[in-house]
């Protein structure tokens, strides 16, 4: 279910690093508690991320939530065509929904987040 | 949001959303379904085919006796000798200031036997109220515990129900309901609804409320019914620009302030109820303030709560806000000063900190084309 190439975030944002790009997207965990999302906000390319600092926000119909970047660093790449189509986020969360990339600043912090197994162990704990 | 170590009280049914994969919430000290399959789907279930809604967590109030219509005269805002047997009328039940204590819906069952189905969360204080309002000649009861009610809302409403009933349902008009059988469960068939859609309320003893749920969900199933919950029952009502209690108004919005002064009668017959004073006036002459919809212009959700300014100075606060799933537009309602209040008067709405543009425009949101 959750895939193995990427570390995930007690938040339930996932991020998959090559080099020292770091992309960044929600888990389906979450996008199951969200419900139906219709509305999403992203930062600008540039901008100076922290750990666990936010990011954006997400909307579904019933609720607000906040976007928070699993590592720190500067956002290079956004993906706009989400913004255009947020309920993508409800249909594919590990694929076609990535929401940022990023130039992450200490990619080897990355290793301390929960790998699949972890967080799958993590939100079955969660969800009873 | 309740805390989660109050005691929820639960349906009959509650069960049953279980096992249909409901999200259950803390709802008015209910614990009840937001959605099932999908809150936009079971929207569009119910403006395209039909959706069936538990809403047993509705208060009853029966007053029975003699005395009950010239009770009911005294205590709710609209005129209550209009109605025939078998007849139901939108109204509330007024303050001192023409503020509901609730909004309700009064059936009148027989000459002396009415009931009252108000909004959960206000059970007890309708029921204290109307006892502290002396009624002479006639009993209120809280019948609550007896009844679970379904909502079956949609333009097939009534393909899906008519074959499952002996009741003529074309013959049962707007706001008119009858007693009979729905698959050989006793019941009181109601055509109202909180949606803007054609449609039926069901009254069942809470024994009869299970079987009568899986019935009509397999009867609507080839007709596109899905089960829907108080999500989508929240975004259609206010597609359809329903007040919502406790939102749109409470017990500080006068009733014409919230645009229900046609559910206030001042005809002579009515005589005088809580507030009749201040309606009347505010009828004659005008409210200070007007609940109108807006239309959010700029990106972003305006919620309840978010504060709106007119010109830069603060002006009230979102009572209702949504996307809308119909009309994929981002809506709500909040209170204007009267006369600003016209149909395409700019407004900035602090949505988290960002000023956003939206506009007001008329009302309903959304209203069902006339088959």
């Amino acid at each position: 279910m959750y895939p193995a190439d990427r570390r995930y975030t007690k938040q339930h944002e996932w991020v998959r690093l090559e080099g020292d790009r770091g992309t960044v997207g929600i888990t389906d965990y979450a996008q199951k508690q969200l419900g139906d999302v219709v509305y999403l906000e992203l930062p600008e390319v540039g901008r100076k991320l922290e750990a666990h600092g936010t990011f954006g926000t997400v909307e579904s119909v019933k609720a607000v939530s906040e976007l928070f970047s699993p590592v720190a660093g500067e956002v290079v790449e956004v993906n706009s065509a989400l913004v255009a189509k947020p309920e993508t986020i409800n249909s594919d969360p590990h694929g076609q929904a990535w929401m940022i990339a990023v130039r992450v600043l200490d990619p080897k912090a990355v290793g301390e987040l929960m790998d699949a197994a972890a967080y799958q162990a993590y939100v079955g704990g969660e969800a009873k | 949001m309740e805390s989660s170590t109050t005691t929820l009280r639960k349906t009959p049914l509650h069960a049953v959303h279980r096992e249909m994969g409901a999200k259950m919430v803390p709802f008015g000290g209910w614990e009840m379904p937001v959605e099932y399959a999908g809150l936009i789907s079971e929207h569009m279930a119910v403006r395209q085919a039909a959706g069936l809604f538990d809403v047993s967590h509705m208060g009853e109030l029966e007053v029975a006796g003699p005395g009950a219509l010239a009770f009911l005269q005294r205590v709710t805002s609209n005129d209550v000798a209009k109605l025939a047997d078998g007849q139901a009328q939108y109204s509330a039940l007024p303050n001192e200031s023409g503020a509901p204590k609730d909004d309700v819906i009064v059936y009148r069952r027989g000459a002396d036997r009415y009931m009252l189905v108000v909004n959960a969360s206000n059970i007890e204080k309708d029921f204290g109220w109307l006892r502290a309002q002396g009624p002479q000649g006639c009993e209120v009861t809280d019948r609550s515990e007896a009844y679970a009610l379904l909502a079956l809302q949609g333009p097939r409403a009534r393909e899906i129900l008519q074959p499952l009933t002996p009741v003529d349902l074309s013959g049962v008009a707007y706001y008119h309901f009858a007693e009979g059988e729905v698959d050989g469960h006793p019941a009181t068939i109601s055509r109202t609804g909180y949606t803007g859609e054609d449609g039926f309320e069901i009254f069942v003893a809470q024994g009869h409320a299970e079987a009568l749920w899986r019935r009509l969900i397999e009867a609507g199933r080839e007709k596109g019914l899905q089960p829907a919950g108080l999500g989508a029952r929240d975004t259609l009502r206010l597609e359809a620009r329903m007040c919502l209690y406790g939102n749109d108004m409470d017990e500080s919005t006068s009733l014409v302030e919230a645009g229900l002064g046609w559910i206030v009668s001042l005809d002579e017959a009515k005589g005088d109820f809580p507030g009749r004073a201040v309606l009347e006036a505010q009828k004659k002459k005008g409210a200070p303030r007007k609940l109108v919809g807006f239309e959010v212009t700029g990106r972003g959700i305006a919620r309840h709560g978010y504060p709106v300014f007119l010109d830069g100075e603060p002006a009230g606060s979102v009572t209702s806000g949504s996307y809308a799933p119909y009309l994929q537009r981002n809506i709500g309602l909040c209170y204007l000063p009267s006369g600003r209040s016209a149909a395409g008067t700019a407004v900035q709405i602090d949505i988290r900190g960002r000023n956003v543009p939206a506009r007001v425009v008329p009302t309903p949101f959304y209203k069902r084309s006339k088959q």
